[in-house]
């Protein structure tokens, strides 16, 4: 069982670091769109979405400073959903 | 058993909420992943017709929300209870913004006879009725969830000021901070997924 | 053991009164018997449905209701008995009731969550009933709501799939709790490998809750959306593909199918060690296939839909991994035998329940095998061979499940001791009226009849017959135990803190335990099973 330790605060400069780097890679996967990359268009657009969600879940979301159940049930949550859509695809890439 | 308040176990509690809210949009994300599979070209045309300024715009009055409510706890936990107010209220201000925006978004398809069960989607191509079928249900879903964040928001906000919420004391505004940031985390993968899709 | 009032005669929060006591209360163990009588309820009157379609099927023809009520009735049997019995049934009552105690702790995480839960299972009860008087009628799509019948029909569908929507919410909110409980209020000496099993399935339990609930809930929530506005999702001629429909659905729906039975697997593992006297052979690979049932049966769900015409790779690939969730449950099983292999046992109703369930769901599940495989599957498709398999499941599974454990834990919750002859009477006429219901469905299926078909050729007029009139013994039995288990409430409170031999921390507590359950600290021991003091125990009694 984890021990209940003293929150973890925040400096506004570190939170506002964040913040900036995070409207830069909204700049840049609106740039991105304007550029014709073909089928890399989504994989580029959602690895730049992919990243931003995890700056806000690490940071705004505190989850770096979690302990072990919060961090391990989050992961699995994200694997259940990428098995809800992968495994549709066994079906509907092969039909 | 313990007199002492378990913070820790109250936010396992929410982040365990939180998940079941990431599967309830999960559901919609499986259509959309096999309705782009299956219609690519037309969810590229149907992106093009949102606006992408707008788009952009609400994604950076989020991101900046959701940086205020993080700061707001961090104002809290070093006790500085105006600040906390400060940044609180700034970040319902940016809930409302956004609201607007969507509200304007929204009346401007709708005015152009895009809306579900719409003359011009009925007999449109189909891809486009699926397209914008999911952007309403998604963006609509979304934009509830903006409303009960704000909810939330306001009373974590009325309880700082009753001096219910305090630097010993802040389970509630983590949680609905933790909330305010899910609609934050939701958008993030909205805003490419409708606006950006080419 | 001191005297210590127990929590029938303490209220929490403290200071209210009368029924006030009950229906604002935060103690877990009021909330586990709301549960119970509410669930009871929602059950009987489910089976009252059931056996009436039964009635109807025993003749050819119209027997006493029309085509439109049979498709109604059948809807309804199903909703209830899913939404209301078999998934809230275990983990909302015994698990209410003793996960907090198991733990060695005073109640759940959230107390309020818990009650606000109970409100929520409440109103979707209510909602359910609402639904069979207002707008269009009776829904008539059978539990699954398949597009496009649930989107075109005139039958009150909205107010129905509300109503799961808030009962998928109560079961999550649940599953919230229990985790959390799990999680940090366990007792400080209790480590992962000293829980009992019926809390561990409790504990994979919580987690399909949580991550599946979800998808059914936006799966209704789509529906509702397409009768009002028409968007076309499902639609074809619009883009939609009707079946992410049933893909979506059964995402949820399979893995609650382990949310029915892991609790049920849970009471099992209590009851053989205790009346074997003897501990439960391999705790730790029981412990690893819930988890693993959780966690597979989460991957297998379009195994219902082979012949649907989606995609034969995914055939394959779900057919394939539909085999990986029967070894976990072989596992179970082959423990449970082995645990009673040179032990002491002793004839008690809950043993001799959960022997049933332990042959009944063998049946189901080698049945399920069939029903897995692709290539048997599409003969028997849709059939009542399957209706005969789930219920072999849900019913000879879970259904005994609960009623054993009814029967351990009745003497815990009320103090009473009820008298065992009418048990073992309603136990016996409940299992044998239980194969002579399903098996002949088994064979009607095989041989080609329909499931949820109202009529039917002559030839399987013997079978529905027989299925029937098992259907009769089966309710007299079920009757018999429930009777003989409210009678014994009129007894004295004079049951022991420890009736059978337990070794798990709810008996070491007095019966009913009081309100903060435990009045000393708790003692934990090393091992959940141990055995050893029992059995010196009884040595020295004589016994």
């Amino acid at each position: 069982m984890e021990k209940a330790e003293k929150p973890h605060v925040l400096g506004y400069g570190q939170l506002a670091l964040v913040l900036g780097l995070l409207l830069i890679l909204t700049g840049l996967t609106v740039a991105v769109s304007y550029v014709h990359l073909g089928f890399w268009n989504v994989p580029v657009a959602l690895s730049i979405a992919s990243l931003k969600a995890s700056l806000v879940l690490l940071f705004f979301m505190h989850l770096k400073y979690e302990g072990r159940v919060i961090r391990y049930s989050f992961i699995s949550t994200v694997l259940f959903l990428a098995v809800m859509i992968g495994f549709t695809f066994w079906d509907v890439a092969f039909r | 058993m313990t007199s002492k308040i378990d913070t820790t176990g109250i936010r396992i509690g929410m982040w365990l909420f939180l998940y079941s809210e990431i599967i309830l949009f999960g559901g919609l994300f499986v259509l959309y992943a096999v309705y782009f599979h299956n219609h690519a070209q037309y969810f590229a045309e149907g992106g093009k017709e949102l606006n992408r300024v707008i788009g952009a715009l609400n994604t950076i009055v989020l991101l900046v929300s959701s940086f205020t409510v993080a700061a707001s706890i961090t104002a809290i936990q070093r006790e500085k209870k105006g600040q906390a107010i400060g940044l609180l209220l700034f970040s319902l201000f940016c809930g409302v913004i956004f609201l607007v925006n969507k509200y304007f978004e929204w009346g401007a398809k709708i005015h152009h006879d895009i809306y579900p069960n719409s003359a011009t989607l009925q007999d449109g191509a189909p891809g486009l009725n699926i397209f914008f079928g999911l952007y309403y249900v998604i963006t609509g879903l979304h934009g509830l969830h903006v409303i009960i964040g704000m909810v939330l928001l306001s009373i974590s906000l009325a309880m700082i000021l009753r001096n219910r919420i305090t630097a010993a004391r802040f389970s509630m505004l983590e949680n609905s901070g933790l909330y305010w940031h899910l609609v934050d985390l939701i958008w993030i993968f909205v805003f490419p997924l409708f606006y950006l899709v080419l | 053991m001191t005297e210590t009032q127990s929590f029938f005669e303490t209220p929490s929060p403290r200071g209210q009164t009368g029924i006030k006591a009950w229906l604002l209360t935060h103690d877990h163990k009021r909330l586990g018997l709301m549960y119970m009588w509410a669930i009871l309820f929602w059950f009987v009157l489910a089976m009252l449905l059931g056996l009436l379609l039964r009635t109807e099927l025993m003749g050819q023809g119209r027997t006493i209701m029309g085509p439109e009520v049979y498709n109604s009735m059948f809807t309804l049997h199903g909703v209830i008995m899913i939404f209301l019995f078999v998934i809230p049934a275990i983990p909302a009552i015994f698990g209410n009731f003793f996960l907090p105690i198991q733990l060695g702790t005073d109640d759940v995480f959230f107390p309020r969550l818990n009650l606000f839960s109970w409100y929520l299972f409440m109103f979707g009860g209510m909602f359910a009933i609402f639904s069979l008087f207002f707008g269009g009628g009776f829904p008539d799509t059978g539990w699954t709501f398949y597009v496009p019948f649930s989107v075109g029909t005139k039958g009150n569908v909205s107010l129905t799939v509300t109503a799961a929507f808030i009962l998928g919410m109560s079961s999550m909110l649940t599953g919230l709790n229990f985790v959390t409980t799990f999680h940090r209020m366990r007792h400080k000496e209790m480590g992962l490998m000293q829980i009992p099993l019926f809390t561990w399935s409790l504990y994979a339990t919580a987690w399909v809750q949580i991550l599946a609930t979800p998808v059914i809930s936006i799966t209704f929530v789509l529906v509702m959306m397409e009768r009002f506005l028409a968007i076309g999702l499902f639609e074809p001629d619009k883009g939609g593909d009707p079946l992410l429909y049933q893909h979506l659905f059964w995402m949820y729906s399979h893995p609650a199918v382990y949310i029915m039975i892991l609790p049920g697997m849970g009471v099992i593992s209590e009851i053989i060690p205790v009346f074997s006297r003897k501990s439960i052979f391999g705790y730790k690979a029981i412990v690893v296939s819930s988890m693993a049932i959780a966690v597979a049966g989460s991957l297998v769900w379009a195994h219902h839909m082979y012949t649907s015409g989606m995609s034969d790779v995914s055939v394959f690939v779900f057919s394939l991994l539909t085999f990986i969730v029967a070894i976990p449950s072989a596992v179970k099983v082959f423990s449970w035998v082995s645990t009673m292999y040179r032990g002491s046992i002793q004839m008690s109703p809950p043993l001799f329940l959960s022997l049933c369930f332990i042959y009944l769901f063998t049946v189901g599940g080698l049945t399920g095998l069939v029903l897995g495989a692709a290539g048997t599957d599409i003969h028997v498709h849709d059939t009542h061979f399957v209706v005969a398999h789930f219920h072999f499941v849900m019913f000879g599974g879970t259904g005994f499940a609960f009623f054993a454990a009814l029967h351990y834990w009745w003497p815990k919750m009320f103090g009473v001791m009820y008298s065992f002859r009418p048990a073992y009477i309603g136990a016996v006429l409940t299992a044998v009226g239980f194969v002579f219901h399903y098996v002949p469905m088994l064979i009607l299926g095989m041989q080609g009849m329909p499931r949820r078909y109202y009529d039917y050729l002559p030839q399987f007029e013997t079978g529905n017959f027989l299925a029937g009139f098992g259907g009769y013994l089966l309710c007299v039995g079920i009757l018999v135990m429930f009777i003989n288990l409210f009678f014994s409430l009129r007894n004295d409170r004079t049951a022991p803190a420890d009736p059978w031999g337990g070794t798990t921390l709810e008996w070491s507590i007095a019966s009913p335990p009081p309100m903060e359950n435990f009045v000393a600290p708790p003692e934990i021991k090393g091992f959940p099973y141990d055995f050893s003091e029992v059995i010196a125990r009884s040595r020295k009694e004589g016994r």
